[in-house]
């Protein structure tokens, strides 16, 4: 089965410039070599803290940063300049939810125009346009006689959030790539949401790549789970088995760190000491070994591969790879 | 489940926010306006001026350039000039509202065909980036470098005195704070979300600006121009004062200032009344603005 | 013993132009030294609102204030603002959100520790800074006499949160008031700052109000839960009451609702609408217009509080009557995977 999404080697340095004469004074590591594939109609989760490169890798799939090196693959055409597949084309194919719902609406526009923006600049007539905005409206559970002239002002955050899922539906895209899109709402409202982000996969016939911090919700959304840590891919994997029987330290320490729901079993120890680090000069080799309690000189020598196992499963570990030279492989 | 409608939203800001129902920005903006006091009073002044101005014949009894050698500066509430006359014996009051229009002309004209130019510059120097955004501001920088006054000095004093020259100057002198204002709200404006979002939709940089950049800018953009008018008013007055601007035997608030100083120890009050006018003016002009900008910082 | 925090009938209004909002509607409460409370809640429930009202700092010229507010022997509604300073920080004092925009960018951390306690103490400057030093090794902070000089943008964000401990805790006040202090940081700092909360909490002794709005930092954190909704509590209770075995249908829908509740590829349970317009709240019970078990007579009357048992009470008039008991499944049983 061709995957619909197959990404290979993604990595974007942005450089820090100052100085009299904009000279380049670090480089920020914010993605590095990512790879992976989503299959069709499968919700692939991507989890990680802050600096770790997912808002990145949203942002360099729907080509909105240019990249600097690496390949996309939509639906097996190439996506670039010249390529199969332009820009233009990838975004009728795939399409984007931003976090903050509120910033991501034109406050001068009433919401229906904002809906109706995109398929009018792909050359769909006014009228029609703002037709199937109101068609949008009524599927994502608003009633388009009341939402159509609102502007995003007058509604709340999950009443924003819906609008923005009718905006990235309106040019029919097969791929959504939801990036923190529930994690600014309430908890009550952030369950609506996510039903009606389930309710609109099933009903368009779409794939989702799902970013957040959130990890008991990416577990209820996603089939599969990318762990990322300061730019790289730690685990890959079925979320069930990963979260059941995590590998990786890092993915064992962020699980590990959730909040306890059971007053009679609360946190003693915090599994990780210290905040994670700046994408700026990450430390050599494994970039998660200044934190992990298992670090060995071979992992500041030799950055970790993410192997795949026979199991669906991929880590980036040397303990987990015979022969790497770690004293636990 | 789905929202119903009925049942109404969250927070006591999405209380506020429920309370204004079915505004867009600039209908806000107006109900906050009306609100403010002063900026109404302040647009009452203004209007009041501008009608008599335009309407000048029918506010005044005089002819601005007609004198009389035997009615020369006579003072306030002389019978028939309740003004007075100026030096050559013209009726005050006739030469300040007919003065009104040159002076407010040289005020308003310049930061009008500023805007125009200036914005332009500004918006496309801010969205483009990059090179054209450096070729377009250290030019508007190498203008910005000379202080306003002398460079319409200078630009006057090349071309000759005269109202259109004076327009021209003072055009010139106010393009670079507008190229300044505007690109810097454009930047500020292209690295919001919803700009991203429509450029993920696969929208032109055309269609960007008409739809969502453009109108996210006019604002700060026009409540700017409005304080410049302000200075504009001072300036085309402060050009006439010195012989720069416009040119006798026009009536024109500065140059009025100029000529009557012959006054100064006869009838002290009559040389300051073309000062308070332009005073009145540009203050109304500035509160004006401080308003605008103040009713158009909706953040809710 | 005596309480530290008494709250009586608060009430809080603010008034605009455009409306009025009724943002807290008739809490009451009490703490006991060396507990700590969680009030939970989502935005616009006004938990945020309650815990500013207990350190006196709503706005003054918009805010309507009414009831009896008494934090350690000092009656917080009726001091003026200079009174109220000599409190804040002494006996009270308040960690917030966001440290990037409660610290003071120009200063050192050194600086701003030390100066609370000289203006609070009266202590030298060099006193007050060796204090500044254990407080920062206190809060583990790792190279302490180091990060005494560092100003707050060379922090982290965990590490500027446990600066902004350090220069709550710098008086050793009695109550400690914390909004939210967790919700913008990662989740393997989040915890760490829970776990030195809490032990700061029992080396001091001190009583604390937490706000959030989530249910698991609420668990982990607090000795009591009050659940928050629409300006009033609607359930009070030791924690492990009303997480596991919740009595009020908001409780108990919230729970439901978090996604920990669910299984994989069904929906969630969800409490249906949205949160009320606070400019206008519907008569009765503020939840009957979105819950399921509502008759006629919770639309009518303002349901009192009702103690179903020494240390938990519930605003329900159908609860109170016996009519109905939400039984759900024990999250915490749920969520062992």
């Amino acid at each position: 089965m061709r995957p619909l999404l197959a990404v290979d080697g993604l990595t974007k340095h942005f450089p820090l410039r100052g100085g009299l004469l904009n000279r380049t004074k670090a480089v920020v590591q914010a993605v590095d070599d990512v790879s992976f594939e989503v299959g069709a109609g499968e919700t692939l989760g991507i989890v990680g803290e802050s600096g770790c490169g997912k808002s990145t890798t949203a942002r360099l799939l729907m080509h909105l940063v240019p990249l600097d090196h690496g390949t996309i693959a939509f639906d097996g055409k190439a996506v670039g300049a010249g390529a199969e597949l332009s820009r233009r084309d990838l975004h009728r194919q795939m399409q984007m939810v931003f976090q903050d719902s509120y910033a991501s609406l034109n406050p001068r526009l009433p919401v229906a125009m904002s809906i109706a923006f995109g398929p009018l600049v792909h050359g769909l007539a006014k009228s029609a346009s703002l037709a199937r905005a109101r068609d949008l409206l009524q599927a994502v559970g608003l009633d388009p006689m009341l939402f159509a002239n609102r502007y995003p002002h007058e509604l709340s955050g999950g009443q924003r959030q819906r609008i923005n899922v009718a905006r990235a539906l309106a040019l029919e895209p097969r791929l959504v790539i939801l990036d923190e899109a529930v994690s600014a709402l309430d908890k009550s409202i952030e369950a609506q949401v996510l039903n009606l982000l389930i309710d609109i996969k099933e009903r368009f016939d779409l794939t989702y790549i799902f970013i957040s911090h959130d990890l008991n919700v990416v577990r209820f959304i996603s089939d599969r789970v990318l762990v990322m840590y300061l730019g790289k891919v730690v685990e890959l994997g079925p979320v069930d088995r990963i979260y059941r029987e995590p590998r990786h330290p890092y993915t064992k320490a962020l699980l590990s760190a959730m909040p306890s729901m059971d007053p009679r079993r609360r946190t003693m120890d915090a599994p990780l000491s210290g905040d994670p680090p700046n994408p700026i000069n990450p430390p050599s080799g494994c970039r998660f070994r200044t934190r992990c309690p298992f670090a060995e000189a071979v992992c500041a020598d030799v950055p970790p591969t993410l192997t795949m196992g026979h199991d669906g499963r991929a880590v980036a570990c040397h303990m987990l790879v015979s022969g790497s030279g770690h004293s636990r492989a | 489940m789905t929202d119903t409608p009925a049942i109404a939203i969250a927070e006591p800001v999405e209380a506020l926010r429920r309370a204004q129902q079915g505004k867009s920005y600039w209908k806000r903006v107006w109900e906050r306006l009306r609100r403010d006091k002063v900026t109404l009073a302040m647009a009452a002044i203004l209007i009041a001026l501008l009608t008599m101005v335009i309407f000048a014949p029918w506010f005044t009894a005089h002819d601005p350039y007609q004198g009389s050698v035997l009615r020369r500066l006579k003072p306030i509430g002389f019978p028939g000039h309740w003004l007075g006359t100026d030096e050559v014996g013209r009726d005050l009051w006739s030469r300040m509202v007919y003065g009104g229009r040159l002076s407010l002309l040289a005020g308003v004209m310049p930061v009008f065909l500023a805007l125009l130019v200036g914005g332009f510059l500004g918006i496309l120097a801010g969205y483009a980036g990059g090179l054209v955004n450096s070729a377009i501001m250290r030019l508007a920088d190498v203008l910005y470098a000379f202080p306003s006054i002398l460079l319409a000095i200078a630009i006057t004093g090349i071309l000759g005195a005269g109202l259109r020259n004076t327009i021209l100057a003072l055009t010139i002198a106010f393009v670079p704070p507008l190229v300044r204002i505007s690109e810097a709200v454009t930047t500020q404006a292209r690295h919001l979300d919803f700009v991203e979002a429509a450029r993920a939709s696969g929208a032109g940089t055309m269609r960007i600006l008409q739809y969502h950049i453009l109108s996210n800018v006019l604002g700060p953009i026009l409540v700017y121009a409005t304080s410049l008018i302000s200075i504009g008013i001072i300036l085309a007055a402060g050009l006439s004062f010195l012989g720069l601007g416009v040119t006798p035997p026009n009536a024109e608030w500065g140059l009025m200032l100029n000529n009557l100083r012959q006054a100064l120890w006869v009838d002290p009050v009559i040389c300051a009344l073309p000062g308070v006018m332009i005073f009145i003016t540009s203050m109304c002009f500035n509160l004006l603005s401080d308003g605008l900008r103040q009713a158009m910082d909706v953040r809710l | 013993m005596v309480p530290v925090v008494s709250v009586e009938g608060l009430r809080v209004r603010f008034t605009t132009p455009d409306a009025t909002v009724s943002a807290v509607n008739g809490v009451d409460f009490a703490l006991e030294p060396g507990r700590v409370l969680g009030i939970l809640g989502e935005s616009g429930s006004g938990k945020t609102v309650t815990l500013r009202a207990l350190i006196g700092l709503l706005p003054r010229g918009h805010s309507h204030v009414e009831g009896r507010i008494t934090v350690a022997g000092h009656e917080i509604t009726k001091m003026s603002e200079a009174e109220l300073r000599e409190v804040r920080g002494t006996k009270i004092a308040m960690i917030f959100q966001e440290p990037m925009t409660a610290l003071d960018p120009v200063f050192t951390i050194g600086e701003q520790i030390a100066e609370t306690i000289v203006r609070h103490e009266g202590v030298s400057r060099a006193d007050a800074y060796r204090r500044a030093l254990d407080l920062l090794e206190m809060v583990q902070i790792p190279s302490a006499a180091r990060r005494l000089k560092s100003y707050p943008h060379e922090m982290s964000g965990g590490m500027r949160q446990r600066a902004m401990i350090a220069v709550a805790l710098s008086c050793r006040p009695a109550v400690l008031l914390a909004d939210e202090p967790t919700t913008a940081l990662d989740v393997t700092v989040q915890i760490q700052i829970i776990v030195l909360l809490r032990q700061l909490q029992r080396e001091l002794g001190m009583a604390v109000v937490f706000v959030t709005h989530d249910v698991g930092v609420a668990v982990e954190v607090a000795d009591r839960i009050a659940v928050m909704y629409a300006g009033r509590f609607v359930e009070t209770g030791p924690t492990e009451t009303v997480i596991c075995s919740p009595a009020h249908p908001y409780t108990a829908g919230l729970l439901a609702s978090t996604v920990l509740g669910a299984a994989q590829g069904q929906r969630l349970d969800t409490i249906p609408g949205t949160p009320p317009d606070m400019t206008s709240l519907p008569p009765g019970c503020s939840f009957a217009p979105r819950c399921r078990f509502a008759e006629t007579g919770c639309h009518h009357a303002l349901p009192p509080e009702f103690a179903l048992a020494s240390d938990h009470a519930v605003r329900c008039l159908r609860v109170a009557a016996g009519e109905i008991a939400v039984a759900e499944p024990s999250l915490a049983e749920q969520a062992v995977w």
